[in-house]
């Protein structure tokens, strides 16, 4: 396995080709990153096919395969086709996606009529073309690679020269314009440079796959940063690790098609980063939604006994229930209750009478007594929004009364007082299990209320 | 019937049923994820060959409808985990598309399919692969494809008129007034699959798409109304399948390339001189604004 490897990694063609797809990858890849934070994925896709008349065209004008030339044709109809979109969008009805799949669809049948005139016509030189729908990296030869380098590493150039302009004009174009920026020279430029990268990879991916080197690698770049310059470089080595995954597979198996290949290694890469990349992928949302659920099922047991230790604390301070107790009082399957019940009780904050009832330890009193009032005042502060509108909406999740300012939680302990939401147990008598006081109000309710709204 | 009647009568049903179809996916705003099912229905078609060794029709059409619904499937679930949509196409359609292409050369001596042909599809063949039933000469078996998806699309949507008018202009109230809106997206991503797969053969996969986004688009500038956007739309397809034969006649070129030209210069038309949604009544309109401001 390992020496075929070194041998095909030896074979001079091979090392041209890897040279070709890797910096066809870098390319794509760092183009892409922009084409998709502009929302603009599938304008690859439409320059792939709208490329296939403008080859074929400096081709019936050239009269033989020449990659320069159709570079050229390629971009002035990729950039035809692109103004064409731009036009159909914003001069009629017709929404974006459609004017896509219109202009990309319309181009490349015109390009297929050329095509079959270039197939009639006594030329010799024309066999290759078909190449260019389909892609043959195998068929690459030492000065395609060159033209295909030189042209990716002057696009790499320019897109480093000008990165601050164009991170600019891609998150906000109302703003770069604003500043005095080109924005309609950054727009065609960048669409100039994004139609050279389809041109060049024509040849080694061919037309419908050239549309996933500019997606692939830039979507699954996204899941790892939320940096563009990050983002531009993570795409970068997308690309050129699946150029490299792709022309070494390819190599070694017999009558692989290089350009699927490259395809599918960038799809495996985007797989792995959808599911394994920190914060964004979908192993790491939901380990944490896993963690929320927990924390959120242990609160409202915590609430659950406090609430009715609050309801029996007239008659008795055994503040001790049974499972079917808590399930009553808030529905939740018992399977669930029950294996909380003992994880708190693990952690020191439960524990189980003889009875079989549970019951707050010491520390799960203060601790529920605490969940309890921030709950409540969490309550209060939803109902009085707009006059605590400088704590600045926070969601229940990164709430915390202690982390508020004093004045604003002592308002809200007002508040909660006026509506009868004050906690009814004293913490320290709660946590002993002790006869507690309740405190009775000073004033009367609607005195107080006027108060309140008053000041 | 003559062979040149054959081509005209199998581009035209082509015409009409993905003109149908494109209506509403132009509506719904879905049209790449037709661009996306005809490049996927490949590895149907390539699938459903390697399970059932047959280039029966029927298998294909079940092999391209499954992964038409996978890949309208898959870009949901990839969008709704978080990808944007265009994106969320994108990559769908490319990776299975490849996925196709990979399959179709590993097998590529077993299997009688020509990657070239299934891109690009060859009608000129289509009068020679005739159906016969009891020794009977039928007529060229595509047109009885062609001929039955149509009328599957047309009972289907005759039979849900309703439902799909409403989940296409408005998806928010047919949920709320109890629509099965995921349904009829199935259902109409099926019809698209099946719909694709069946023009596939003559006009190829990816001119399938001129087919289903031109001529909606077309009638969408001539009219407001959906039962005269089928019709404008059928009309359009019929209009660019025999026009398109003639033009491929004169100039000696490829016939779906050429159809999808003539549909391609109809709705350049209509873009430019439809009455009421035309660039040039907008421009017309606007002077007359300006010289009775002035």
């Amino acid at each position: 396995m390992l020496n075929e490897l070194l041998l095909t990694l030896q074979d001079a063609n091979t090392q041209w080709v890897l040279l070709g797809t890797i910096l066809l990858g870098v390319a794509s890849g760092v183009l892409g990153s922009f084409a998709l934070l502009r929302k603009q994925s599938l304008i690859g896709d439409a320059m792939a096919h709208a490329a296939l008349p403008g080859i074929c065209i400096a081709f019936l004008l050239y009269g033989t395969k020449s990659i320069g030339w159709f570079l050229v044709g390629a971009a002035i109809s990729g950039l035809l086709a692109t103004y064409f979109i731009q036009a159909i969008i914003n001069h009629s009805r017709i929404k974006e996606d459609t004017a896509i799949g219109l202009v990309l669809s319309v181009f490349f049948g015109f390009g297929i009529v050329l095509l079959t005139k270039i197939a009639q016509s006594e030329n010799g030189n024309q066999s290759g073309l078909d190449d260019f729908i389909f892609g043959q990296a195998a068929s690459l030869v030492g000065n395609d690679v060159r033209v295909i380098s030189g042209i990716a590493i002057v696009l790499l150039v320019i897109t480093w020269l000008l990165f601050k302009e164009l991170k600019l004009f891609t998150f906000d174009r109302q703003f770069a314009k604003g500043i005095g920026l080109p924005t309609g020279f950054l727009n065609a430029l960048l669409m100039t440079l994004i139609v050279s990268a389809v041109v060049i990879g024509l040849q080694a991916v061919g037309v419908i796959l050239m549309a996933a080197m500019l997606i692939t690698p830039a979507i699954s770049a996204r899941y790892w940063t939320d940096r563009l310059d990050r983002m531009v470089i993570v795409a970068g080595t997308i690309g050129a690790l699946s150029g490299i995954l792709g022309t070494i597979l390819s190599s070694m198996a017999n009558r692989l098609p290089t350009g699927p290949v490259i395809v599918i290694a960038a799809t495996v890469i985007f797989l792995i980063s959808l599911v394994f990349a920190p914060n964004r992928g979908l192993l790491s949302k939901g380990l944490k939604l896993y963690r929320v659920r927990k924390s959120v099922a242990k609160e409202t047991v915590f609430q659950t006994m406090y609430d009715l230790s609050e309801e029996v604390s007239l008659s008795t301070t055994n503040f001790a229930f049974t499972i079917a107790q808590l399930e009553e009082r808030r529905k939740m399957p018992r399977r669930k209750l029950e294996s909380i019940l003992h994880q708190l009780q693990k952690e020191g904050y439960v524990f189980q009478q003889v009875s079989g009832k549970w019951r707050l330890t010491e520390l799960g009193a203060y601790k529920a007594h605490e969940i309890t009032m921030n709950n409540r005042l969490f309550e209060i502060y939803t109902m009085y929004e707009m006059k605590f509108a400088h704590l600045q909406s926070k969601t229940n999740d990164e709430w915390h009364y202690k982390d508020l300012p004093a004045k604003a939680v002592e308002d809200l302990t007002r508040l909660m007082d006026v509506h009868e939401r004050a906690l009814k147990l004293n913490p320290v008598h709660f946590a002993r299990g002790e006869k507690y006081h309740v405190k009775a109000p000073s004033q009367s309710t609607k005195k107080r209320k006027k108060e309140v709204n008053s000041s | 019937m003559s062979y040149g009647a054959w081509i005209m009568l199998t581009g035209s049903l082509v015409g009409v049923s993905c003109g149908i179809i494109g209506c509403f996916l132009i509506l719904r705003k879905m049209a790449m994820l037709a661009d996306a099912i005809s490049h996927t229905v490949l590895l149907g078609i390539v699938l459903a060959y390697l399970v059932s060794h047959s280039l029966e029709g029927i298998y294909m059409l079940v092999g391209a409808g499954i992964i038409g619904l996978l890949t309208a499937f898959l870009v949901q679930v990839l969008h709704s985990s978080g990808v944007q949509s265009d994106a969320a196409i994108g990559v769908v359609f490319t990776s299975l598309f490849a996925f196709g292409v990979i399959l179709l050369s590993a097998f590529a001596s077993k299997v009688h399919l020509d990657v070239n042909h299934a891109l690009m599809g060859e009608i000129t063949f289509i009068p020679w692969n005739t159906l016969t039933i009891g020794g009977m000469d039928l007529g060229p078996s595509a047109v009885w494809m062609l001929g039955s998806v149509l009328v599957i699309n047309l009972i289907l949507i005759f039979t849900f008129y309703k439902e799909i008018k409403i989940s296409s202009f408005d998806p928010a109230m047919a949920s709320a007034i109890g629509i099965p809106v995921m349904f009829i997206h199935y259902l109409l991503m099926s019809m698209v699959s099946i719909t694709t797969v069946a023009s596939f053969d003559s006009v190829g996969a990816i001119l399938v798409v001129a087919m289903l986004i031109v001529p909606g688009a077309t009638a969408y500038l001539l009219t407001d109304k959906l039962l005269v956007m089928l019709i404008i739309s059928a009309g359009v397809g019929v209009v660019a399948a025999i026009g398109g034969y003639y033009a491929a006649l004169a100039w000696n070129i490829s016939i779906s390339g050429s159809m999808a030209s003539i549909a391609g210069m109809m709705f350049a038309i209509t873009f430019i001189l439809s009455p009421r949604h035309g660039l040039l009544s907008k421009v017309i309109a606007r002077k007359g604004i300006i010289a009775d401001q002035s």
